[in-house]
């Protein structure tokens, strides 16, 4: 279904913002990875601002949605959507990694509010969300629990355990999302070990697989909206992307994945963004 | 006659005693008829989870569900728990410091016939070796059906260390009381202390006679919960006995012998020998013979107090 202009430019709009955020945590830390943040920016904009059902004010509500982010390095997308959703204050985001902040290298539940689970181990953080959706079910909860996944994470054995389990137990409230951007540290994930064909290894573990455009806000939306139509399975979306998206020379370069932007990238990096946010508000 | 129950039958029964509470959930990776966990299963089966032979995510999964407010029992041969998943002991539950306790059972060598590859030797160490977990080891089922209650009750994670050998019961289960980081001292003696935990406890108890044979008066104290350790009550027995001997069915790098000398060496050094495992694998055998082979044995722990206490000075 076509989502209205106004939709689309809201969404374009905090995307671009996370962007923003992205470039400056990872310049003031010196560290960091950028690739994979900028690559799920359009998914976190639509999840964190169309999607889940939150309260900033009470981060623990029992019966908000979940999301775990199980590509846990990719925290500066994450911390820039809870800041824009008023989880806290914006201003602390450059303070990302640094020795007396609470946002930690990879997210921490214990010290970042809106944080539903730590992750950083990859393959872990969708087991974790399959035990949240195991719990929404024993309680007879309502709420809905999403996962982001890297498309090298599922190299991880552990990864296809918590699939055989969430197939199993019928996990209907879970929705993982794969950033599939094609590329991992050493290269490209079909060169490095290819997890291919991955559509139908999701299919023959009993998920229900849709396939989108990772950048494209109505196909997300699409797609979440599908996932919550199916019963009896947890659904998969496959979100085709680009590592380093809406940063021209950190596109589709692996090297960007774990390397912070100097000054001067930085500053080339934000006109560009601030070029697109220009452009949305003309319109 | 002695009755023998295993630690892992005190541990199922347990749960399925204490399992009314609606916040406990059980998980097992195919083991539960070895861990015990069935017997929660027949009484609580919608509060049960069979996650297969998978125990990294088994530990990843419990992580998650203890977000939302469980109890969380995971299940597994120790050597699988603390090993095949430690990366998920450490990421998933121990660094957000949540409230899975697992189950740990057939630790140690008295697994028997299954052999080495079966029998969790380092678990102790590596599990001690990591910020927010606590560590217990029951020496008998009676001990180890309120280290269950404790575990409920204490939120946060716990290994708990099982054994699948029927072992004495060596406790009255309406006079025992358990307290979590609390040493037992279980007879009185000043020449020599001997500090044990799990089945070794009984051991002990078996060699303090030994030793009286010999006019030799031993201190028995029963550490139940290895960390966090009960400095107490090891470096009152150092400044009163002099002497130190630790007992233990795991490898006497980093378990209990290990926690005991560090205590020790920084407050109060006193000659301390250790009886365990010596840095080697187990094998398959009869548990008895075993313990034997392996110098998990009463005279073994007279001969090393005997030593403990020609190096005082
Ligand atoms: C278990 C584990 N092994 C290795 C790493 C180091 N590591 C961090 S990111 C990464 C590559 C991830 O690639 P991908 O999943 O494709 O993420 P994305 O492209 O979205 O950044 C690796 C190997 C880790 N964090 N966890
Ligand atoms: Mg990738």
């Amino acid at each position: 279904m076509a989502i209205s202009k106004q939709q689309s430019n809201r969404l374009k709009k905090y995307a671009t913002l996370i962007r923003r955020h992205i470039i400056d945590e990872t310049f003031h830390a010196a560290s960091g990875h950028p690739g994979g943040s900028l690559s799920c920016s359009d998914i976190m904009a639509v999840l964190y601002f169309n999607e889940m059902r939150l309260d900033p004010q009470n981060p623990a509500w029992e019966d908000r949605d979940r999301f775990v982010l199980s590509k846990g390095h990719c925290a500066p997308a994450l911390y820039a959507a809870l800041a824009e959703k008023g989880f806290f204050p914006r201003e602390d985001l450059i303070t990302f990694r640094h020795i007396d902040s609470y946002l930690e290298g990879h997210p921490n539940m214990r010290t970042v509010p809106g944080v539903d689970m730590s992750t950083g181990s990859l393959g872990q953080g969708i087991s974790a969300a399959v035990g949240m959706a195991i719990a929404g079910k024993l309680d007879k909860k309502d709420y809905r629990v999403y996962t982001l996944l890297g498309d090298g994470e599922i190299q991880e054995g552990q990864v296809w355990e918590s699939c055989m389990a969430a197939a199993h137990y019928k996990l209907d409230n879970l929705v993982a999302i794969l950033d599939y951007n094609g590329l991992q540290i050493d290269g490209k994930i079909t060169e490095v070990l290819s997890p291919e064909p991955i559509e139908e290894k999701f299919t023959a573990f009993g998920w229900k697989v849709i396939s989108i455009n990772g950048h494209d806000y109505s196909q997300i939306i699409d797609g979440l909206a599908e996932a919550k139509r199916s019963k009896g399975k947890p659904t998969m979306i496959i979100a085709r992307t680009t590592k380093g998206k809406g940063v021209s020379f950190m596109e589709n370069a692996a090297g960007w994945h774990g390397t912070a932007p100097d000054r001067e990238q930085r500053d080339k990096a934000m006109s560009e963004l601030d070029e697109v946010l220009a452009k949305l508000e003309v319109e | 006659m002695v009755r023998k129950i295993a630690t892992r039958e005190g541990y199922g029964n347990a749960l399925a005693e204490f399992g009314g509470d609606k916040r406990i959930v059980v998980m097992d990776s195919d083991l539960s008829k070895s861990t015990k966990t069935d017997t929660f299963k027949k009484k609580y089966p919608e509060r049960f989870f069979n996650m297969g032979i998978a125990e990294a995510s088994m530990m990843s999964v419990a992580a998650g569900i203890a977000t939302c407010g469980k109890v969380v029992f995971a299940s597994s041969f120790a050597v699988f728990a603390s090993g095949r998943a430690f990366d998920q002991v450490r990421n998933s539950i121990c660094y957000p410091e949540l409230n899975v306790k697992i189950g740990a059972s057939h630790a140690g060598i008295t697994v028997g016939e299954d052999g080495g590859t079966h029998q969790s030797i380092e678990d102790i160490a590596i599990m001690r070796a990591l910020p927010n977990m606590v560590v217990i080891s029951p020496a008998d089922a009676v001990e180890a059906r309120h280290a269950v209650k404790a575990a409920i009750e204490y939120d946060g994670p716990v290994y708990l260390r099982l054994g699948r050998l029927a072992v004495p019961v060596i406790f009255d289960e309406d006079s025992y009381s358990f307290e979590l980081g609390k040493g037992i001292t279980l007879s009185e003696g000043k020449d020599v202390a001997i500090i044990a935990t799990g089945l070794m406890v009984n051991t002990a108890l078996e060699a303090k006679e030994l030793l009286e044979k010999e006019g030799i008066s031993a201190r028995i104290i029963n550490i139940h919960t290895i960390k966090p350790i009960d400095s107490d009550i090891i470096l009152k027995a150092a400044k009163e006995t002099g002497a130190i001997v630790t007992a233990e069915e795991h490898s006497i790098i980093g378990g209990l012998g290990s926690a005991v000398a560090e205590v020790l060496g920084q407050n109060f050094p006193v000659p301390l020998k250790m009886v365990g495992v010596e840095d080697r694998f187990g094998k398959s055998g009869k548990p008895d013979k075993l313990l034997e082979m392996y110098g998990l044995t009463a005279s073994n722990i007279l001969s090393k107090a005997k030593e403990a206490i020609k190096m005082k000075r």
